[in-house]
């Protein structure tokens, strides 16, 4: 066959320069073995950082999601008030939020696939390391070196084989891990220079700093109708805690010009 | 005969079947010489399908070495030329 017997022999190839290097081929079995067994942890270790990767992917896919759908929420309010400028903003920024969220979702099942392979080279070479060492042992055991030469080839072509194979996908899955923490990386920096807004809610974004201002000037409007109402009446009540709730309002807001104030601090813990 | 999926293991393949693969074989060293990816990709996906269909899968302690070796699935026809040509790709 073509192709496909090119590339046995050249992993065979391997195997056999490996066993000609060795004086004594017993000797080439404790190598190999203790070979083996970096490669088994090597590869566990692979198993971990292609799962650490996983996680982070899932923690700003849910991030992400958070902000998009606060996108969503604010587009509603902005429209609310008659702010469709705002609305469109919001619905633009998400659109943005979106597609990344898509593109990490593909990145994610790449990982989880990744991950199953990986978990289950795992096992495989783990079984092949334990028939090898059983092997050995009665290699060594039983022959001589002249002898053992004929008795190791195929048991020790097999696992340098798997070894060539696990190896290469080891390294690629370091590769891909590698590559996707710089983007995600990108990301948590894009996260935290507030291009999209922090989860924290530590930092504002200028659309919440917007609705923020047309609330309080709401909160204003109402407060001096209340007060002008006491006036007239005399009456002592209370004063309500509007806490934002611009909506029956909106009408007032979208009609008056108002000058652009600070944005009000007491709002921080709702955004 | 003895198949391996590079990342995937190894399956045993029945003799008697293995003429089924010569025209995926040559269809895939066609692609690999054409250098036309998208070309190469749909003969390796027709090959590893076919190998996965006809094969079973080896036991995991077995120590027995591949007749034939397919690429990895996702393999871009770049790193299968360098897998041929020996150099590099496989580490240790």
């Amino acid at each position: 066959m073509g192709i496909l017997q090119r590339m046995s022999m050249i992993f065979r190839a391997k195997a056999d320069r490996a066993l000609d290097r060795a004086e004594d081929p017993r000797e080439t079995l404790d190598y190999s073995y203790n070979k083996q067994r970096e490669l088994l942890v090597k590869v566990r270790r692979g198993v971990a950082d292609v799962a650490t990767s996983r996680k982070r992917i899932e923690v700003q896919m849910s991030q992400l999601t958070g902000q998009s759908g606060k996108l969503q929420e604010q587009a509603q309010k902005a429209l609310s008030l008659g702010r469709e400028d705002l609305a469109r903003e919001a619905l633009t920024r998400r659109s943005g939020l979106e597609s990344q969220i898509t593109d990490l979702q593909t990145q994610h099942a790449a990982l989880q696939g990744e991950e199953e392979k990986l978990t289950l080279a795992a096992q495989r070479l783990q079984a092949k390391v334990e028939a090898f060492r059983t092997k050995k042992e009665t290699i060594k055991a039983n022959y001589t070196a002249a002898e053992a030469q004929t008795r190791i080839g195929e048991a020790f072509s097999g696992i340098s084989e798997e070894m060539s194979d696990v190896g290469l996908a080891v390294q690629r899955a370091e590769d891909k891990t590698a590559s996707m923490q710089a983007r995600a990386g990108a990301i948590d920096e894009l996260l935290a220079s507030g291009a999209l807004e922090d989860v924290t809610g530590t930092a504002k974004d200028d659309i919440t700093v917007e609705l923020d201002r047309l609330a309080s000037t709401n909160d204003v409007e109402l407060e001096l109708a209340r007060m002008k109402q006491e006036l007239t009446t005399g009456s002592a009540e209370p004063p309500r805690q509007i806490e934002g709730q611009a909506e029956p309002a909106a009408e007032a807001v979208a009609d008056s010009v108002v000058e652009p104030q600070p944005a009000p601090r007491q709002e921080e813990g709702r955004s | 005969m003895i198949v391996r999926i590079m990342g995937e293991g190894q399956l045993e393949i029945d003799d008697s079947r293995l003429t089924e693969l010569n025209p995926l074989d040559d269809a895939l060293s066609a692609a690999v010489e054409s250098g036309d990816d998208a070309q190469f990709r749909s003969a390796l996906v027709a090959l590893l399908d076919a190998v996965r269909s006809l094969g079973s899968p080896v036991a995991d302690d077995a120590l027995v070495d591949s007749d034939l070796v397919l690429p990895f699935a996702e393999a871009h026809i770049d790193e299968v030329r360098e897998l041929l040509s020996g150099e590099g790709l496989i580490p240790g």
